[in-house]
């Protein structure tokens, strides 16, 4: 059985240690913060300009003035601080937030990532991805293992960068990866996912931890 | 020195003009200068770069301008939220500058505090660093980025006094104090106003220096771009 969007998230979770400040994208890995581990504390950073973020206001209490990177209306927790847009990614490219938990289109066995552009198509533009994955501690891709039957970890990606060498740990619906110098090593399987599969739905290279197979 | 004007349109008198540049504050639809922004649609200057995080959504912020065709160009992160966006673009009718979120906040702040350039490590090794300076500093490769500045930044604050001393409230913050000191002229719409020495001095974000004109503007429609809510009891 592969792994639900939201085992995704608790997989992604349980790499969170007490005091961390985190950075959350956009889609799955926003599910992340429903499943912090009892006992941790973290502070989730939202870019536009706020350390400590809330949960999603009640029904009636919702404040133009309090959204998150993805314009969500959200609340504010006793911890909370306000900054500008400049001390924000200060703080995203000065090494201060310990994890950045976001998701891909592409990620290479050297660990570049390609997440903002498809050529030919409509450009959104990158917000404030490059940024994060230049400056923030650890960098954990969460995404589905392939696309439309497409696989997503690739030898080179083909898509524009969003960082090059930048990705620490891919955790997709089929299993967990770490990528250093040496390369890409499988470390973990969804229960019941055979190495198999794994390697059939992969294109870039990879390790396999001993005792995983 | 009396820097409080009667509305939008006298406190742009005189300052606008075709083919100029201007920063636009906000992140989404929060904190924008929503009622400066209709001012200068109404005004009929054409020909304009806009720097700003986004470009609004389909009639509201920045969208006003697009459907307008006063935007030539847009320096911005994303744009993702604007269908006319998309259109003008694939037209050819917009030119679009993309830049990592940081690297604007960054070239905005040097701007205003007469940097005119600095070392990055964000985009190296992407598009976004080609034809641009590549330099070594302790073994880690970084790209060269321009101070930004503007003729003319438009603001928005949550309270002002009459010296144009502001306060941001919670996320509308933003992008706001950082183009304040990067526009020639910077023009700023509050919520409140009040005189001076009602601000503990403690308490001000931006110092009233780098405020040229200030509007007292109520209301504000302040639109909410995805309204995300919880149920009780949860």
């Amino acid at each position: 059985m592969s792994w639900s969007r939201d085992e995704m998230a608790r997989r992604a979770a349980a790499e969170l240690r007490d005091g961390f400040y985190v950075n959350l994208g956009i889609g799955i890995p926003t599910l992340v913060s429903n499943f912090i581990p009892s006992g941790i504390t973290v502070q989730l950073q939202s870019e536009n300009g706020m350390l400590g973020m809330g949960p999603f206001p009640f029904e009636g209490e919702e404040d133009p003035d309090l959204i998150n990177a993805g314009k969500q209306t959200i609340t504010e927790l006793p911890t909370t601080s306000y900054f500008d847009s400049a001390q924000s990614f200060g703080m995203i490219r000065g090494g201060h937030i310990d994890v950045s938990i976001l998701g891909a289109m592409q990620v290479a066995e050297n660990g570049d990532l390609a997440n903002w552009m498809i050529p030919g198509r409509m450009v959104k533009g990158m917000g404030g991805a490059m940024d994060l994955v230049a400056g923030v501690k650890r960098v954990i891709v969460l995404m589905e293992h392939s696309a439309r039957n497409e696989p997503k970890l690739l030898r080179r990606c083909t898509l524009p960068l969003t960082g090059k060498g930048v990705v620490d740990t891919v955790i997709t619906d089929l299993g967990v990866f770490t990528i250093d110098r040496g390369g890409m090593t499988l470390t973990e399987r969804a229960p019941n996912v055979a190495l198999e599969e794994i390697r059939q739905k992969t294109e870039a290279s990879f390790a396999v931890r001993s005792g995983l197979a | 020195m009396n820097k409080v004007y009667p509305d939008a349109h006298a406190a742009l008198a005189g300052l606008l003009r075709d083919g100029m540049t201007i920063m636009s504050g906000g992140f989404g639809l929060c904190g924008i200068p929503e009622i400066l922004v209709a001012a200068i649609r109404d005004s009929g200057v054409t020909g304009l770069t806009m720097i700003s995080n986004n470009a609004g959504i389909d009639g509201a912020g920045l969208g006003l301008l697009l459907e307008s065709r006063q935007i030539r160009k847009m320096v911005s992160s994303y744009v993702g939220e604007n269908q006319l966006f998309a259109d003008l673009y694939l037209k050819g009718e917009l030119e679009i500058e993309f830049n990592p979120q940081g690297t604007l906040a960054e070239r905005i702040r040097a701007g205003g505090a007469g940097i005119p350039a600095f070392f990055t490590k964000t985009g190296v090794g992407t598009s976004v660093a080609e034809g641009k300076e590549i330099r070594e500093f302790d073994t880690e490769s970084y790209v060269m980025e321009r101070g930004l500045v503007a003729d003319l930044a438009v603001i928005h604050a949550w309270k002002a006094d009459r010296e144009g001393n502001l306060v941001y409230r919670k996320t509308a913050r933003n992008f706001n104090p950082v183009m304040a000191t990067a526009g020639r002229v910077t023009v700023a719409e509050v919520e409140h106003l009040v005189e001076p020495g009602a601000i503990d001095p403690d308490h001000i974000h931006t110092p009233g220096i780098f405020v040229d004109r200030i509007i007292h503007a109520t209301p504000l429609e302040k639109r909410i771009e995805q309204r995300t809510v919880r149920k009780r009891g949860n």
